[in-house]
């Protein structure tokens, strides 16, 4: 490792040096211009504009087509619709019955994400917490379980539902296993049911090492003194969990709940080559139904697409607000009082 | 070190690079059904050996590509200068007429006559827009040594889908075979059989329309599905109009009969090969009649190219008889060019893809000027993609049959007019 | 403080082992099978002929059919386990099927040809290890180009993130200029926005600035990542301000301090950030699907991705293609994998 990283560090440290010197001077001018407070700006600059380009720019385009009918890809082409995009989305006799809407899929979409979104983040997160205590115990070789569990999370999506589909498929491992049990084959991604226990099952398996980590992280944190105190006080093991561990794994849960939600509502990629939204349409979820909208069909309706992913991003916003909101109150009492 | 600064520098280098080669080249966006872009890569290395100013590259792409990616490229003014597309209406605001740049458009008219009509934007329109690089004809492919096995009779060229249904359920009985029939999860496919049973497709004013036909066949479809004469999971197992076939299936030897199209041969012929004796029936029949739907995909000439001339050259030399002769036999395809047709095409294949393809060139006279129709018509997507998405969502139960008629009527209403904003 | 090892401890017995130890250990046990068992099948599975995949059920290990050479015939015949019409049972060679008839030889005696029931053979199965799904891979397309492309993406897109997102996280972290909070709220909200949803106005971008179909076209629009601040910007914090100051007070420039002082120190979090980075450029797919449409630029997992509609049911390619692609990242995760974990905790807790 060392014979392979010394010729490589002293090539970074010569190419560092001269970044540094032919950035430093212009640096310097600017500095004695803005001051030092504000020099801040230069070096959030590049960021933000390759954020203003790419993300912020985009979301401005995006509006134009929402508010903007027909299939032409240039905005300037495109005839203006007013809310119409909106209006067509939402039409709907009932809120609660999907086939009652102009845009049943959409809905579909939406009612399947939220119970997605609730059932992947709650088992992930309990089965990450779980993970992370086991892992947190005198075990051998932790930095290698701590490994098992993490891996899935670099495989690509594509990889990862690839992986699956060949273990779920009607003639795949598990059916043989079932058919060594004697019982009869099932086909696990074209029934409505099983398709999404499997959606949230494979979704689980691919991220939770990520999330494992961080309340591991968390656990380690955590002052021994506390739980020193406890064992005198003799407290049971459960105790020890909920009035110290808990408590003070609250930021670190809270981190875990916010991103996990975030991209539970996102899912997109695994699930659309696991199972292309179907059966019918159980597992589409809000973004294939924007990406199907806008890009799929032939007919491409980009203004319906766009007004889509705008709901879908105001929706976020809410969310990620609330979330924050509730949390913050909880963080702050008993970890406030015990950090005195 | 700002973002900004670096960006023009850096798209004038990749301009530069790309500007650097020699006379004109021309980019060839391509997708294979079996081997065609092969053919194609070896075509045009004659063609550059005739014509060393030119130089053709091929890039052999997913179908995927083709359709997701290069109308998204097309209309932002990127993208080849020719490209093999299926969705020939749909595309047609994007081809460059070559009349101007080819050697003689009446050798092109005379050849190609029936089938220009269909790259056409607008009816009457006379313009050359490209060359099909294959008569496609959908039909069933069956799996003989099962009947074989089962001791059924093969149904004869007349028969009714009711009696392949018939003859198939009991073969599958017999041999314990799952299903007895599957379908392409395809509007396409579907479309043959719904004509067949009496759909016009069009209404008196040339819309596109869901009539009695088209729903006798569906709840066919539908019942077939239900009851276990069709697996369910080919058109229920994923959403959207995602396209899937049911190859698999057949090259399994789990479905006794599979309704795809002309353009497998050459894939049973390298997949099957001699597992099991399969054959091309003729396409069953309706009431009304006894059609496939004809189809296939052309090389199309893109008005954004740099080099109308050179383009106009390339399709010349793959539109000469030799060569698109040869083109045929090497890719196991049904000419589209009257005259290598005329001739017949000296196909170098085994036995089994050579019955195949007579049965589907036999299948070309009995098509349905409706089915033509269809083809030809430019917004055909916004009636077969809903086709697709709707019963599949029927068929596995989550709306009803009904629900689904009247879905595809409203999609394909709500798609029809966005795509004529 | 000798009680720190054994409280940092969870373990309820100090000598034996007790249930909860068993209920540990059989828990992590699960979760190696469950985490690395369907990746082993496939692995497994990728060197099986498309005859052996269609089985049901499938052997663990790859089998296929025994084939043998038998004078006369200029390719080798499959063999097969022939029950005949004494009862008896004997290893013959197939010459050809018609319908429901088999031809066969035995291969000690080739001149002689018996007539078999197709339903009355069995095969003959050996281990076989299909390395030409492996091989006719490399030869089907241009694995050497992609690879490069992919690396090139990959590198060049870390290094880029790694400065610009340090840049931001020290200003984010260390200044006090009017409006950051703004500006962290923005960065941070670009965490919510799917990028499929701006998928075509970012089309529209890329090839408006000329970098459609370029590699640049994938680099420059990945390299923002609000992650990579979020995780940069919580380590800065403890980076304690004396340090700055002092570094102030000696007349360092705010870029000196930037690279001499904050850089190194966030070591660690850079780490992190690097690998991750590594991570989310190498499994791209659907942005560089969009940008990049010659194919000498394709990436890897484009080519993977791309691919696998086209061969859907052949899943021996498939499965070759899955492993190869899934290779590189193993590599570097079993490398690099310690310092993954112990980034992730000193960057992630605060």
């Amino acid at each position: 490792m060392q014979a392979v990283l010394a010729p490589l560090r002293s090539v970074a440290g010569a190419a560092g040096r001269v970044a540094l010197d032919l950035v430093d001077a212009p640096m310097r001018a600017l500095q004695r211009v803005l001051g030092v407070p504000r020099i801040g700006w230069m070096f959030v600059g590049p960021n933000l504009v390759i954020l203003g380009l790419f993300t912020f720019l985009p979301i401005v385009i995006d509006f134009y087509y929402a508010l903007t009918a027909g299939v032409q890809l240039y905005p300037s082409q495109r005839p203006y619709a007013g809310l119409g995009n909106f209006a067509t989305l939402f039409e709907c006799r009932s809120y609660l019955d999907p086939s009652s809407c102009n845009k049943d899929l959409f809905w579909r979409a939406v009612y399947n994400t939220a119970e997605f979104a609730l059932l992947q983040v709650g088992l992930m997160v309990l089965f990450a917490l779980v993970t992370a205590l086991v892992l947190n115990r005198r075990i051998l070789g932790r930095g290698f379980w701590r490994g098992v569990f993490f891996y899935p999370v670099l495989l690509s999506p594509v990889v990862v539902a690839l992986i699956w589909k060949w273990v779920l498929q009607r003639y795949g491992v598990l059916n043989a296993v079932l058919a060594a049990g004697g019982a009869p084959p099932v086909e696990w991604l074209t029934d409505s049911h099983w398709a999404f226990f499997w959606v949230v099952f494979v979704s689980i398996w691919a991220h939770m090492g990520f999330y494992t980590l961080i309340l591991l992280a968390g656990l380690q944190a955590i002052p021994p003194d506390l739980y020193e105190a406890a064992e005198m006080d003799a407290a049971s093991p459960w105790r020890r969990l909920t009035r110290i561990t808990l408590p003070l794994l609250m930021p670190s849960l809270v981190v875990v709940l916010v991103l996990g939600l975030i991209r539970a509502v996102q899912v997109f990629d695994e699930v659309f080559v696991l199972t292309g939204g179907g059966p019918g349409s159980a597992t589409t979820f809000i973004v294939q139904f924007i990406y199907m909208t806008g890009f799929a069909e032939a007919i491409r309706q980009y203004g319906l697409a766009a007004a889509a992913s705008l709901v879908l991003a105001v929706s976020l916003l809410l969310l990620t607000l609330v979330q924050l909101r509730i949390s913050r109150r909880s963080v702050a009492g008993p970890a406030g009082r015990d950090h005195a | 070190m700002n973002a900004r600064s670096l960006q023009p520098i850096l798209a004038l280098a990749a301009m530069a690079v790309a500007a650097g080669t020699l006379g004109a080249e021309i980019r060839v966006a391509c997708y294979s059904d079996g081997n065609e872009c092969a053919v194609t890569q070896d075509l045009a290395k004659r063609f550059e050996a005739q014509n060393p100013d030119v130089k053709v590259i091929i890039d052999t792409v997913p179908y995927k590509a083709i359709v997701e990616q290069l109308p998204v490229q097309l209309a932002a003014g990127e993208g080849p200068d020719i490209a093999r597309v299926t969705d020939l209406g749909g595309l047609s605001k994007f081809y460059l007429d070559i009349t101007p740049y080819v050697k003689d458009p009446k050798y092109w008219e005379a050849n190609f006559g029936q089938t220009l009509k269909w790259l056409r934007p607008s009816p009457t329109d006379k313009g050359i827009y490209g060359m099909m690089t294959q008569l496609t004809v959908t039909g069933p492919f069956v799996n003989k040594t099962l009947f074989e096995q089962a001791k059924v009779p093969l149904p004869g060229p007349k028969a009714t889908w009711d009696e392949w249904a018939d003859a198939t359920r009991k073969v599958a009985k017999a041999t314990q075979t799952p299903y007895a029939m599957a379908f392409d999860r395809s509007g396409h496919r579907f479309a043959g059989a719904a004509i067949s049973m009496g759909a016009r497709i069009f209404d008196a004013k040339g819309n596109l329309v869901i009539d009695d036909g088209f729903r006798t066949m569906a709840k066919k479809f539908y019942d077939w599905n239900r009851d276990g004469t069709m697996p369910k999971e080919v058109w229920g197992g994923v959403g959207g109009n995602t396209y899937r076939d049911a190859f698999e299936e057949f090259a399994n030897a789990r479905i006794v009969l599979y309704l795809s199209g002309s353009w497998q041969i050459s894939r049973m012929d390298k997949q099957i090969g001699r597992n099991f004796d399969w054959i091309a029936v003729p396409d069953p029949c309706g009431p009304a009649a006894c059609t496939g739907i004809p189809g296939g995909a052309a090389f199309v000439a893109l008005k954004r190219t740099k080099s109308p001339k050179e383009v106009g050259r390339f399709l010349d030399f793959l539109a000469s008889e030799p060569v698109y002769a040869e083109y045929m036999a090497r890719t196991e395809n049904i000419p589209a060019h009257a005259g290598v047709a005329r001739k017949g095409v000296d196909y170098k294949v085994s036995p089994a893809a050579r019955a195949a393809l007579d049965v589907f060139v036999a299948d070309v006279p009995n098509l349905s000027p409706i089915a033509y129709a269809i083809q030809g018509y430019k917004y055909n997507r916004a009636l077969f993609n809903p086709t697709a998405a709707r019963l599949g969502q029927a068929i596995v139960g989550e709306i009803s049959l009904d629900d689904a008629l009247k879905r595809i009527a409203s999609d394909i209403d709500e798609q029809v007019k966005a795509a004529q904003k | 403080m000798p009680s720190l090892r054994a409280l940092l401890t969870g373990t309820r017995g100090r000598t034996a082992p007790d249930w909860t130890d068993w209920l540990t250990y059989g828990y992590l046990v699960l979760g190696l099978l469950l985490m690395f068992g369907p990746v082993v099948w496939m692995v497994m599975s990728s060197f099986k002929t498309p005859a052996a995949l269609n089985e049901f059920p499938p052997q663990l290990l790859p089998y296929g059919q025994a084939e043998v050479n038998v004078p006369g015939y200029d390719r080798p015949l499959p063999l097969y386990r022939v029950k005949v019409a004494d009862g008896a049972t004997r290893t013959l060679a197939e010459v050809r099927r018609i319908g429901l008839t088999a031809t066969m030889v035995d291969p000690a005696h080739p001149q002689d040809e018996i007539k078999v029931d197709a339903k009355d053979r069995e095969r003959v199965r050996e281990l076989k290890f299909a390395w030409g799904n492996y091989v006719e891979i490399f030869g089907k397309f241009a694995f050497g180009r992609y690879l490069w492309n992919s690396v090139f993406i990959t590198v060049v897109a870390t290094l880029i993130t790694l400065i610009f997102n340090a840049m931001a996280a020290f200003a984010l972290s260390k200044y006090r200029f009017t409006g950051h909070n703004v500006v962290f709220l923005m960065v941070l909200s670009t965490l919510m926005i799917p990028p499929t949803i701006i998928l075509v106005p970012n089309f529209l971008v890329i090839s408006q600035l000329g970098l459609l179909n370029s590699l640049w076209g994938v680099i420059w629009p990945a390299v923002a990542t609000p992650t990579g601040v979020f995780l940069l910007r919580q380590y800065m914090l403890t980076i304690p301000d004396e340090l700055i100051d002092a570094a102030r007070m000696d007349n360092a420039s705010e870029w000196r301090i930037f690279w001499r002082i904050i850089l190194p120190l966030s070591a660690p979090a850079l780490a992190v950030l690097a690998i991750f980075s590594v991570m989310w450029r190498w499994n791209d797919f659907l942005w560089p699907l969009i940008v990049l449409s010659r194919s000498e630029n394709f990436t890897l997992q484009l080519a993977l991705n791309a691919f696998q509609g086209e061969l859907t049911t052949q899943w021996n390619y498939l499965l070759a293609m899955t492993v190869i692609t899934l290779l590189p990242i193993t590599a570097v995760f079993a490398f690099l994998q310690r310092y993954i974990a112990t980034g992730i905790a000193s960057a992630g807790v605060k």
